[in-house]
């Protein structure tokens, strides 16, 4: 079944805030694109509407945290993160307070909007700030238990979500624990790293390359940061490949983090699945993934040529 | 001695040790928070209820330092009101200490936001405030804005959402000396009539021709609590540097120490007026 994380964020939320009256959502004119209008269907007075200006909302957030409430800050992943970053680090990361920003419409996916909408640098722009927790999930059974899990956490959070529906990969009895990547294959030789819409494209990749001889291992890396040093430094032990797969730029995501991981604790060869540091444009999400090299061909091309 | 009195002490007190302070740290910004020495005065002894109880809690009434860089001024309140002992004050700015160059809640217990990039402030006071409504609570949340702050369009987006949410339990002040580091408020990038903007963003407005005078602070913070469904903003005209003649109305004492030798003199003319 097709679902986009969004959906999933919306539902969650609606849920945990009808069960926790500390819980404030706000959102920057966008509550029906990032779901957060499920909030104020059923606890209006927990949802705000901040208006078009995201750098104000976020600082908001942070007063609301500082006054001991559990917030949720949504927009695009472009805005929240891009327009707003200073907010996020200076007024909610430096004092480490208790914000969730959960940004839709991450990555190309966004699709006929074009590069202005597609965010690629969010990740690395947010896990460059102290303390800040960083989670991409897969898919909807994923994003409930992240956001679940979020609520939890006393400090600093981004979660990116998507637009576009895409394949629920899990069952609703998975295992989730924030900071420890799911394994979802285990093979031998070659290691694929994923993260977001990009876990679906990683099995698919292993269906194809099982037909070829191969049997990589496949895992779900859906906490960027803090990045799960163990399991990388395990694999390493018996991977002399690794293929990280983002929805995100090359340089400060995801390849990036498992990068600079590896090359301090366990040397291995790496090639990176992602945007290739240029900006997106128009067309179908499924048409910019393929433009791009962000399909399950991208991912077994990169294994093969090794 | 009269109430009045008492306050001026508070002031006076205050003042002597933001001359030390930045002194002592060779840096920090003495014409800032030299200006706004009443106004942070008569929020802290005539209207919070802040003591050392409630110190951390965030369950009473609260100010955020929208211009942090005026921190030598909240240490200062902060060591007043017996928050912190005096002689921690010599640490500002140095390595270790609880006090840095720009605020920081997660340092210092009675910080009540970490502040320094200006426009950030306000915008959590509205976050305070919209909490306060939110969970019904009775406590007020006071900020402190420049004048050459207003220039940071973040500063009218909280201006909107708090009309907009009607955060009649904010009350701002903006420290209208008149001068930022590049020179007049007017010449740098005129952000005038401050008044005529909030009041047309649906705040309440209340000019004040003296905002070092402190009976005319504290009349504004008591009228501020009877208008109901609107935020308040007071714009108080201050001199820069107020106290310190050598650094009044100077541009120049914005962000700079004074040496041993001026702050001897700063602290003679100080004491001299009490």
């Amino acid at each position: 079944m097709k679902v986009a994380t969004r959906e999933a964020y919306g539902k969650t939320l609606a849920a945990l805030a009808k069960e926790n009256k500390n819980i404030i959502v706000l959102d920057a004119d966008l509550s029906g694109s990032t779901k957060t209008k499920e909030v104020k269907a059923v606890a209006p007075e927990q949802h705000y509407n901040m208006g078009i200006a995201e750098g104000n909302m976020m600082a908001v957030a942070a007063g609301l945290a500082a006054s001991g409430n559990i917030v949720f800050a949504s927009s695009f992943a472009m805005f929240a993160t891009g327009r707003a970053f200073e907010q996020i680090r200076n007024s909610i990361g430096y004092p480490h307070l208790n914000v969730k920003v959960c940004a839709s419409h991450a990555g190309l996916t966004v699709g006929e909007d074009g590069a202005s909408h597609q965010s690629i640098e969010d990740i690395s722009l947010m896990r460059g700030i102290p303390g800040m927790t960083v989670i991409c999930p897969a898919d909807a059974v994923e994003t409930d238990k992240v956001i679940r899990a979020v609520a939890e956490i006393d400090g600093p959070c981004y979660v990116r979500l998507g637009r576009s529906a895409v394949e629920t990969v899990y069952s609703e009895d998975m295992a989730f624990e924030v900071g420890k990547g799911n394994v979802l294959r285990q093979g031998k030789k070659v290691a694929i790293i994923a993260c977001g819409i990009m876990v679906e494209a990683a099995l698919q990749a292993y269906d194809e390359l099982k037909e070829k001889g191969y049997e990589p291992t496949v895992v779900d890396m859906h906490t960027i940061k803090p990045i799960d040093k163990d399991l990388l430094v395990e694999l390493a032990k018996s991977h002399d490949l690794f293929v990280t797969c983002e929805e995100h730029s090359v340089i400060g995501g995801l390849g990036s983090a498992v990068a600079e991981t590896l090359s301090q604790y366990a040397p291995a060869k790496i090639k990176m699945v992602g945007v290739q540091d240029t900006f997106g444009e128009s067309g179908t999400p499924a048409g910019l993934l393929e433009k791009y090299g962000l399909t399950s061909k991208d991912i077994v091309k990169a294994v093969i040529e090794e | 001695m009269s109430k009045i009195d008492v306050l001026k002490g508070h002031a006076t007190n205050i003042r002597k040790n933001i001359v030390k302070m930045v002194t002592e740290a060779k840096s920090g910004h003495p014409g800032g928070s030299l200006s706004s020495v009443e106004i942070a005065t008569a929020i802290y002894f005539t209207q919070m209820n802040i003591d050392e109880n409630n110190l951390t809690s965030n369950q009473r009434d609260r100010f955020v330092l929208s211009k942090g860089h005026a921190s030598p001024l909240l240490y200062a309140v902060l060591a007043e009101k017996g928050f912190l002992e005096e002689t921690e004050l010599a640490t500002f700015r140095k390595l270790n200490s609880r006090l840095q160059g720009h605020p920081s809640m997660r340092k210092l217990p009675g910080v009540d936001m970490s502040t320094g990039s200006l426009g950030q402030g306000i915008s959590t006071a509205v976050g305070m405030a919209l909490s306060n409504k939110y969970h019904k609570l009775p406590y007020r949340v006071y900020t402190l804005l420049g004048d050459g702050e207003c220039q940071e369009g973040e500063v009218w987006e909280a201006a909107m959402a708090a009309a907009h949410y009607k955060l009649d339990n904010l009350l701002a002040f903006v420290d209208n000396n008149g001068l930022q580091i590049d020179g007049k408020i007017s010449d740098v990038m005129n952000p005038s009539p401050i008044d005529e903007k909030f009041k047309a963003f649906g705040w309440n407005v209340i000019t004040l021709e003296d905002g070092n005078d402190l009976a005319s602070v504290i009349e504004a913070c008591e009228e501020a609590k009877t208008v109901k469904g609107k935020p308040t903003v007071v714009v108080a005209k201050t001199v820069k540097g107020k106290g310190v003649s050598f650094m009044e109305n100077q541009a120049g004492w914005h962000g700079v120490a004074p040496s041993a030798q001026q702050c001897q003199d700063a602290l003679k003319e100080l004491e001299g007026n009490k």
